[in-house]
């Protein structure tokens, strides 16, 4: 038995039937075709996943697809706007704070709602916002990094 | 030797340039890929630990709907086992050394019986991943659960459950090295001895990525290309091909694309890869399998497993006149692909340290046992190594009443350039051991700190300082070595360099990058040598369709290995850029000079061609001179005459919470000394992540059987302790600069110290700060909050 889905991710909208054991995460990279979000583990502990949803830094494979039937979904694939990154993109390059690069989507899609919270996060604040995301590589030293010079160069709101 | 021009990018932390893709979610993994009729495999495993099999059923399974086919080991007529890659029967002609090995079968599907919980016995083949694990779950084994033994020092007791017919007891092989009488008439003479059982736990390498295969047979042509989260696609090629399939390897094409981390699981041929190959030839279809992170745990290759006796011979002032190693090294079910040379010629090599020691001997049994095969995970028998060496030299500083780092500066080996030739077997290349020590010790401020240690336990709380200075052996390896060591391939590197018409240039490595950045650092070195500008220059890597050969990326070899095989081919594009250059400017090849991107003549200002008009000569090749080939591209392979041997000095600080046990890293410092370095920035980082890891091991990780049902107890990510952000500090990290003299950029290897290093720091720094206690020795890690509130509990001070 297959169910209809629609939602929209990046600004386009998709729809598929499909089975409603299909995880979201899932959804994304197979249905629709985005593969930077990923799959690190079965447990939602890596966080590799993490996506925006209606605003929410969420793990993708905490949801059915057909339970965010007609959700506002944003990846990795839609944060850089007209081929500029952003500036969380910006700080993760500019300090390093990625190596083999497969929980970097999850860790800037998680920075990304940290910086609505906190605008200027003390490292003790990012440390603790990214409990949610596992890296193997970088000893977080770096992402940390990265995400203090992302606040800083993060425009202002208005 | 050799240096680099002084407006280099040599040194330089240029921002690396595979990050864009990463960072825009636009990398290309191996489970990213989606091809034309793909199918996908879902493999039955055994629930048991061991178990014999009598009967599997896979009717129900091949009946369910969109499965295309349900193999077993009896279908896999004609296919051989996963081979072992390193014999120890082969090592010939090292002094000290004995060795033996018992090779065991093991079969990409195991028919007979189930070895360790994980052990594939079948696979289903279906159109969509869920068909294919549905029907998996319609797959009935008939098992006949046997015993099974999975704790260290077990499994080679007499009466413990037999694995293998041919390894008689669980034993793999009994190894040794160094020398024995010596030893024993060092620990006669000694005025102090201190022995100490050191267990160096069970890891799981847990790279982000789990691993994945697409493997696709073209029935057209006979190819079979495979891509696989491979840190050496050649090496995989190789093994499947001529062992394994018995398949002709020009037929097979292995792609490692975008891989995420490896730290050593991602090495070795794996039964899955093997069956997703084998099964597209048979299907003619394509078939896709990505590793769930269960079955990551279950079936990754896993790391360490020691448990070591070590005894270490003390002069009343504090003279290291032996070191004894006696060490049971559990290596699981099977031989994975490099097992045998984990415990043994990457472990006992290393027990001289940076230590001028009278003797040393060690002892090694490898076991088998009903577990996950054990191989390389980052760092590989050099952590082991380190870790009984770094633990019973503080054990011994204690039995002395000696300071810790007085007793480390007593003993250090002193400075040298070339050769210093230690006790098993191995000669290091360079070292300046005290330097790095001093450079610690200054950042630390150690009279400072113990001075407000002292101030600290008046108050009651618990504050320590552990040390480690370590040695580690990388850039493996010269071939000639590995092989009377026992290897079965050599382990150079090949880089082969492409200037294109335009002087546009592409660089084919066999070096493999899963994190690393090659794609920046080879490319600094050809944008330095050429002169060109960096964007010229691209790297490929990871595909035997395009780049020659290659051993791949372990061992801290890629810059030193496969840097210098880069190097070697610049040097001959440069060379034969000369003979064009002469010949255009009318001069001798040895008149013309190359430097910053141009070929001038010597001792006459503005004769010269830039790179450019030389590479379009090349291939249009109208005014060329008599007897040359056209095209500029040159190919080397690059093998080391020595391996290398960083060093360096780490110290960690922690405080113990007295009623929880609970152990927080209040400063962790690192010095390095891995020669000249390419990159700091990635080297850093690197150091950044091998101390995570180590600090890991030593505080959360480990891998844990339950003794009685051999049940892997850490099977997913909720219980198997990985750091996270909001428990490590931040890194204070320095450099010393000892280049080796072993390859022309004087670099050695940055991608393991970091591992190797932190795990001793941290235990010793819990030691010392429950040492008011009355603790002067903790046998096993991880230091978790539990296990620390015993000892706390335990100690004869603690109340």
């Amino acid at each position: 038995m297959k169910l209809p889905v629609k939602m929209t991710i990046n600004g386009q909208s998709y729809s598929h039937d499909v089975e409603p054991r299909l995880l979201l995460v899932h959804y994304i990279r197979e249905a629709v075709g985005l593969t930077g979000t990923h799959v690190g583990c079965d447990t939602s502990q890596c966080g590799a996943c993490t996506i925006l949803m209606d605003g929410d830094a969420v793990k993708a494979c905490t949801f059915f697809a057909v339970q965010v039937d007609g959700a506002n979904i944003m990846t990795i694939e839609g944060l850089a706007k007209d081929g500029e990154l952003h500036p969380i993109q910006m700080g993760f390059w500019e300090k390093h704070g990625l190596q083999c690069g497969f929980c970097t989507p999850g860790m800037i899609m998680s920075a990304y709602q940290m910086l609505e919270r906190y605008p200027k996060p003390t490292e003790a604040q990012i440390r603790h916002q990214l409990e949610g995301n596992l890296c193997r590589c970088t000893g977080y030293h770096n992402i940390v990094k990265a995400i203090e010079w992302a606040a800083e160069h993060m425009p202002a709101k208005r | 030797m050799a240096t680099v021009a002084a407006d280099r990018l040599f040194g330089k932390s240029i921002k690396r340039r595979e990050d864009p893709r990463f960072i825009t979610g636009r990398g290309r993994y191996v489970d990213d890929l989606k091809l034309p009729g793909m199918t996908y495999a879902a493999f039955v495993r055994s629930p048991h630990a061991h178990a014999r099999i009598r009967k599997i059923d896979t009717a129900a399974a091949a009946r369910h709907p969109g499965v295309v086919a349900v193999f077993t080991g009896k279908d896999m007529t004609g296919v051989n086992s996963l081979p072992c890659g390193w014999d120890l029967r082969k090592a010939k002609n090292i002094p000290g050394v004995v060795q033996d090995l018992a090779i065991v079968p093991h079969m990409p599907l195991t028919s007979d019986a189930a070895r360790h919980v994980g052990d594939p016995v079948a696979v289903v083949i279906a159109d969509s991943q869920e068909a294919a694990i549905d029907a998996a779950e319609k797959v009935q084994v008939d098992w006949e659960p046997l015993p099974a033994v999975t704790v260290t020092e077990r499994a080679a007791q007499s009466g413990a459950p037999q694995l293998h017919a041919d390894a008689p007891g669980n034993v793999a092989f009994k190894w040794e090295i160094g020398d024995r009488n010596a030893t024993d008439a060092a620990f006669k003479g000694a005025a102090v001895t201190v022995k100490k059982r050191i267990v160096n736990q069970r890891l799981v390498a847990n790279a982000m990525e789990p691993r994945a295969c697409v493997a696709r047979y073209e029935d057209a042509t006979g190819d079979l290309t495979l891509w696989v989260t491979s840190q050496n696609p050649h090496v995989h090629r190789l093994l499947m091909c001529a062992f394994v399939l018995g398949i002709p390897e020009n037929n097979v094409r292995v792609i490692a694309p975008d891989v995420g981390g490896g730290f050593g699981s991602k090495i070795f041929l794996y039964n899955e890869e093997v069956i997703c190959s084998w099964a597209s030839r048979r299907l003619k279809r394509p078939v896709r399998w990505t590793a769930t992170r269960r079955e990551a745990y279950l079936t990754d290759a896993h790391g360490r497993d020691h448990v070591t006796d070590a005894e270490i011979a003390l002069s009343r002032d504090g003279k290291i006149l032996g070191l004894r190693v006696k060490t049971t090294a559990n290596l699981g079910a099977y031989l994975s692909t490099f097992a045998p040379a984990v415990p043994t010629f990457l472990y006992g090599t290393l027990l001289n340290g940076v230590y001028t020691i009278g003797a040393i001997h060690c002892e090694v049994t490898g076991v088998f046992s009903n577990t996950t095969a054990v191989d390389a995970y980052r760092g590989a028998g050099r952590p082991e190594a380190c870790y009984a060496i770094e633990r019973i030299v503080e054990a011994g500083a204690r039995g002395l009443g000696m300071d810790v780092a007085e007793l480390r500066k007593k003993n250090f080996i002193p400075k040298f350039s070339g050769a210093y030739q230690t006790h098993v077997a191995v000669s290091y290349d360079s070292g300046d051991y005290g330097a790095a020590w001093d450079r610690m010790l200054q950042m630390l401020d150690y009279k400072k700190f113990r001075a407000e240690q002292e101030a600290a336990r008046k108050q009651g709380r618990l504050l320590g300082i552990g040390f480690s200075a370590y040695i580690e052996a990388c850039s493996i390896a010269p071939s000639k070595l590995v092989g009377a060591l026992g290897a079965g391939a050599g382990l150079y590197e090949s880089g082969k360099v492409r200037v294109h018409p335009t002087g546009m240039v592409t660089v084919f490595t066999g070096s493999h990058s899963h994190g690393q950045g090659h794609e920046t650092t080879f490319a600094q070195l050809v944008a330095d040598k050429l002169g060109i500008p960096i964007e010229q220059v691209d790297i490929v890597h990871g595909d035997t369709g395009s780049v020659a050969f290659g051993m791949g990326t372990y061992g801290s070899r890629s810059a030193s290995v496969g840097g210098t095989a880069i190097l070697m081919s610049l040097n001959k594009v440069i060379e034969k850029g000369k003979k064009i250059a002469a010949h255009l400017l009318e001069a001798s090849p040895g008149d013309i000079d190359f430097s910053s991107g141009e070929f001038r003549v010597k001792g006459a200002p503005g004769k010269a061609v830039p790179f450019g008009a030389v590479s379009l000569t090349a291939y249009v090749p109208h005014n060329y001179p008599e007897g040359l080939e056209p095209g500029l591209e040159e190919t080397s392979f690059y093998d080391p005459s020595n391996f290398c041997f960083p060093f360096g000095a780490h110290a960690c600080v922690v405080e113990v919470e007295r009623e929880t046990g609970n152990v927080r890293i209040l400063r962790y410092l690192a010095v390095d000394d891995v020669g000249n370095v390419i990159n700091p920035m990635i080297v850093d980082g690197m150091v950044h992540g091998g101390i995570a890891q180590g600090v890991g091991q030593a505080l959360w990780e480990g891998a844990v059987y339950d003794g009685q049902s051999g049940q892997l107890m850490t099977g997913s990510m909720m219980d198997y302790a990985l750091p996270k952000a909001d428990m490590l500090p931040m890194y204070e990290t320095d450099r010393t600069v000892t280049p080796t003299p072993v390859n022309p950029m004087g670099v050695k290897g940055a991608g393991e110290t970091g591992t190797i290093a932190s795990p001793p720091a941290v235990v010793n720094a819990v030691v010392d700060a429950l040492a008011p206690l009355g603790v002067d020795h903790i046998e096993a890690m991880p230091l978790t909050a539990e296990r620390v509130w015993k000892i706390i509990q335990g100690a004869k001070g603690a109340r």
